[in-house]
């Protein structure tokens, strides 16, 4: 701004009326790695080893037989430091993690706020430098937070006892399905129960844990308002039933009034009852699952309770169950004795292990502190300003044109699942196109899981970490979208526009002659000749 | 003071005007009429028992005060492995990590998360360096996750069902695979050879059939003996039709050979020891890799992130490889399963072998080579201690007490006691073995750390 005389520029007020960020993802056109290799360049000295001990064994290396020694050095990149964070700063400039968008497109994963003081926290030595073997005596505060989160999540489910042990939400539905076959096992009805009654608006993984186990996977349709259809299910069970593994709400956020009613059909048959309890976040201090006759449930810590996704883990999908189940938990469970927090290993039918260790302790760190940082009164808000949040979204939503969410209509607890099939007949303009439109306003926007019971779907949760503004911000993007969609439906089909990369050809992802899984097979199918 | 005032700072729309106005805007009257679907009988009707909230300084004072009850690695001397091991992380890995694109980013797609696309090929690519092989997985949740699933690769491409599994792996990686693999699939274990605790040859030749879909050994083993039949057992697991699936420890490969160059079809591993803190057992990410075939391919359940080219020629793009593979598109039609698993120790160990690269790779594993054999020795001169395998090993070996008298639970606990934390115990799951402790020495150790855990032992027995 010029500041001579009689040519100074008054400060203008810029309007900020625009219902849609103009907006450019970062491109950096940043070479793979490899690419950017200098031999002689290194990124690190590792720890020199002292001369005494050279002295005394030598190079260490002749050691190994001949047919064990390596031959030829990795093909490694050499990279100086400097150069490494460059690269991978700059390619972490092109991902658009919750701290930078709103993050309300990835319905089913309850993406929310993950506090600052958690990470400092976790990164702390004294949690990122303890050894899972330790004595006990030397990680009481581990144990201590372990045993605490435990007796909370017992407060909101009204379990008996939770493991932490499950890696995320698939491996806590593959504990639940392990768990299912070793009780009926121990009850000598293993070989009989073999059948797995669930839903399609559970999550895949579900029915493919459940299948892994062994179990024949059946469905209960959804009737016309979009629940699970009771009537159906009364068929379904038999003396083959091992359990029925269901969500509530579902993916649609219609939550079932009459579950108890399914529940008491399928221990009426001899079966379990499993909760997949992924789409928990609207429910905290509101409604239990012991109440409503579940056998088991589990939370995904990365999900309810607050813990960063980190591009897909790690993660931990805690699962509660019963007192009658607690023996059949992977193992060992922390417990007290009133003085310290030790072990428990005596489980008589356990499952054995899902994942080593303890799964993963810093997740339940975590938890630990959102927990705390909540209290129960706080908790209890999360719920309500989540379904507050969704069903002003749901609202807005269905005011915009060619937008629908089919099945029962009025309200929906934490998220729901939308449909452009209106869109699509009006203006050809899929949910796939929206997506990549999306993008170029800075937003996520999830399709939603296969198969599409839904057709054109969306799905949208709008969790309790985003204000107003920013719930109006990703509507205007949708409604701005649709607009194109019915005056300019090219602009949407040839989406994005303002990312970091174009639409990419598919159809090499596909096809063995060209696939490259790494840069090495990238060189060995691009050679020239 | 009639109205509180109060939005929770993890709340925006918790202050009370804005729900208001919200309810106002969507035609309810109360957050209870969002609810309305829940019946009475099945709601809550007691406050939960859960402390008042903290404020974010009283949880900072409250959660430190409980982890100042932990005593680390770092402020003890730790001779603990077996499956999670203390190496030295570089602090570029802890600066790329803590990013918070990478950190609060999950399933985005090609355009708008690229960079996690690229980080995750690009880890995919380095791995494969190590193991010299042209496929890599997105990471699985540890080791035992991924020697599981390529058992059952294994399984489902010979369209067998026997798995013989060497018996000198992780206790716990073993319970790991038999929930995994049952009920469809059985494990039968081979024996080790007392003198070298590898593989016992004789056994495997005995119980290898018809039936074996796999034959699964690691190298190091659990006991840390390098296996040096390598290429004996994988000729005779393909002799009769099996598939040979190792698993490795990826920070021996700078001086070891690959097991892709020895007859390994299916390699797998945990990555952690790349540039991942041990996190109380959290920093467990496993990899499998194969070679770059159809067969072998199509039978993942992992995501496979692939490099193809997009519309504007002279741009990268990424996607999913053979994405119909997944129960994401499949359900139980797809390959086992797959969702959240461990991504960004991935993102991370890619980060640690490009700054490592080549050189810094050779090194860190003869560094690791010539401490371990420093200790095994220094120790096997106590009278009474001795090392219990006659065999090369690479950074873990079992020493052996019996000869002391004392149990390695004594001897552990008068470790503790000096601040050094001993070696894993093994008596409980190897109780043939005697008193024996797994040792671990990596590039952490300093060659004073050794000769206090020398001088300590020898004061103990």
């Amino acid at each position: 701004m010029k500041t001579s005389e009689g040519t100074i520029d008054k400060m203008k007020r810029i309007p900020r009326d625009h219902k849609v960020r103009r907006f450019h993802q970062a491109k950096w056109d940043e070479p793979v790695i490899f690419e950017l290799s200098q031999p002689g360049e290194r990124g690190v000295e590792v720890p020199p080893v002292e001369p005494q001990i050279v002295e005394t064994v030598g190079d260490g290396i002749s050691q190994l037989p001949d047919s064990l020694r390596r031959k030829k050095r990795p093909n490694l990149p050499e990279v100086s430091q400097y150069r490494v964070i460059r690269h991978y700063s700059r390619i972490s400039q092109e991902v658009l993690g919750s701290d930078f968008n709103v993050e309300i497109g990835q319905g089913t994963c309850t993406m929310k706020y993950s506090p600052k003081i958690n990470e400092r926290f976790v990164r702390s030595p004294k949690m990122a430098e303890l050894h899972p073997l330790q004595d006990e005596s030397t990680v009481q505060g581990m144990l201590e937070m372990t045993y605490q989160l435990d007796l909370y999540l017992r407060e909101i489910s009204g379990m008996d006892k939770f493991s932490f042990q499950p890696g995320s939400g698939t491996q806590a539905l593959f504990t639940q399905a392990s768990i299912v076959r070793k009780y009926h096992e121990s009850r000598g009805e293993g070989e009989q129960r073999n059948e797995f009654i669930t839903t399609h608006f559970s999550h895949p993984s579900q029915a493919a844990t459940a299948a892994v186990k062994g179990f024949k996977i059946i469905y209960v349709p959804a009737d016309e308002n979009g629940y699970p259809d009771l009537e159906a299910l009364k068929g379904l069970v038999s003396e083959r039933t091992a359990a029925f593994a269901v969500a509530n709400p579902e993916d649609t956020g219609i939550y079932n009034s009459r579950i108890k009613e399914f529940t008491d059909v399928v221990h009426a048959a001899g079966g379990l009852c499993c909760y997949d309890q992924a789409n928990a976040n609207g429910l905290l201090g509101i409604t239990r699952a012991l109440e409503a006759g579940f056998d088991m449930c589990f939370f995904n810590l990365h999900k309810t309770f607050s813990v960063p996704h980190a591009c897909g883990g790690p993660a931990t999908g805690a699962i509660g169950v019963t007192a009658e189940l607690a023996p059949f938990l992977p193992g060992p469970l922390v417990d007290f004795d009133g003085e310290r927090y030790f072990y428990n290993r005596d489980l008589q039918n356990s499952i054995g292990k899902v994942r080593s260790f303890y799964g993963v302790p810093p997740a339940v760190l975590r938890s630990y502190a959102w927990v705390r940082a909540l209290g129960a009164d706080g908790l209890k808000e999360v719920a309500e300003i989540a379904c507050l949040n969704n069903n002003y979204l749901y609202h807005k939503i269905l005011q915009i044109r060619g937008a629908s969410a089919p099945y029962i209509q009025g309200r929906r607890l934490e998220q729901v699942r939308y449909s452009w099939q209106q869109l699509k007949e009006d203006t050809g303009v899929t949910t796939y196109d929206v997506q990549r439109r999306m993008v170029d306003f800075a937003h996520h926007y999830w399709t939603s899981h296969h198969p599409y019971v839904v057709p054109e779907p969306f799905t949208l949760e709008p969790t309790e970490s985003y204000s107003m503004a920013e719930l109006d911000e990703y509507v205007a993007a949708l409604t701005h979208i649709s607009q194109e969609a019915y005056e300019n439906p090219e602009i949407v089909k040839t989406a994005p526009h303002n990312s970091t990369g174009h639409r990419v050809l598919e159809s090499v992802l596909d096809d063995p002659n060209q696939w490259c899984i790494t840069w090495r097979a990238y060189l060995k199918k691009t050679a020239q000749g | 003071m009639s109205v509180q005032r109060y939005a929770h700072p993890y709340i925006p729309n918790s202050a009370p005007e804005v729900k208001e106005k919200m309810l106002t805007e969507i035609g309810f009257s109360s957050i209870e009429d969002i609810y309305a679907d829940i019946p009475e009988e099945l709601r809550l009707k007691d406050k939960m028992n859960i402390p008042k909230a903290l404020t974010e300084y009283e949880l900072e004072r409250h959660v430190n005060q409980l982890m100042n009850k932990n005593q680390t690695t770092k402020e003890n001397i730790s001779f603990l492995g077996a499956g999670c091991w203390p190496h030295f992380v570089p602090a570029v890995c802890d600066e790329i990590n803590s990013r918070a694109e990478f950190v609060t980013a999950y399933a985005g797609e090609p355009y708008e998360d690229k960079g996690r696309f690229q980080a995750l090929f690009e880890y995919q690519s380095l791995v494969a360096e190590l193991v010299d092989m042209d496929v890599v997985n997105v990471p699985t949740f540890d080791w035992a996750q991924a020697a599981s699933t390529a058992l059952r690769m294994a399984a489902r491409i010979t369209k067998r069902t026997e798995l013989l599994v060497s018996k000198n792996i992780h206790p716990d990686k073993l319970m790991i695979i038999k929930n995994y693999t049952s009920p469809d699939l059985t494990v039968t274990l081979i024996d080790f050879e007392n003198e070298t605790g590898r593989l016992d040859l004789n056994d495997l030749k005995a119980k290898l059939s018809v039936d074996t879909a796999a034959v699964y050994f690691e190298n190091p083993t659990f006991l840390g003996s390098v296996e040096v039949n390598g290429q004996i057992i994988a000729d005779l697991a393909h002799a009769a039709g099996a598939i040979c699936v190792v698993g490795v420890d990826p920070i021996s490969l700078g001086v070891m050979e690959a097991p892709a160059n020895y007859g390994a079809d299916i390699v797998c591993g945990d990555l952690q020891p790349l540039g991942v803190h041990m996190h109380y057992g959290g920093g467990q990410s496993g990899f499998i890799a194969t070679h770059d075939d159809p067969t072998y391919v199509m039978e993942y359940p992992s995501r496979l992130f692939g490099i193809a080219p997009t519309e504007v020629e002279g741009e990268y793009g990424f996607g999913d490889v053979a994405y119909d593979r997944t129960s994401f598109a499949k359900r139980e039609k797809g390959k086992e399963s797959v969702g959240t698993q461990t991504a960004l120790w991935g993102i991370t160990a890619g980060v640690y072998l490009a700054t490592m690269g080549p050189v810094g790779m050779e090194e860190v594993g003869q560094g690791i080579m010539q401490r371990s054999q420093y200790a095994a020795k220094r120790l096997s001169s106590i009278p009474g201690v001795e090392a219990k395998f006659a065999a090369p090993f690479f950074k873990e070996f079992v020493i052996d007490f019996s000869q002391t008298g004392k149990t390695v639970k004594d001897i552990n606990a008068a470790l503790l006691a000096k601040g050094i934390f001993g070696g894993v115990d093994l008596t409980e799951h190897y109780p043939e073995l005697g008193q024996c402790a797994l040792y671990c020495v990596t590039e952490i150790h300093t060659q004073e750390d050794i000769d206090t855990l020398v001088t300590a032992i020898k004061n103990i027995v």
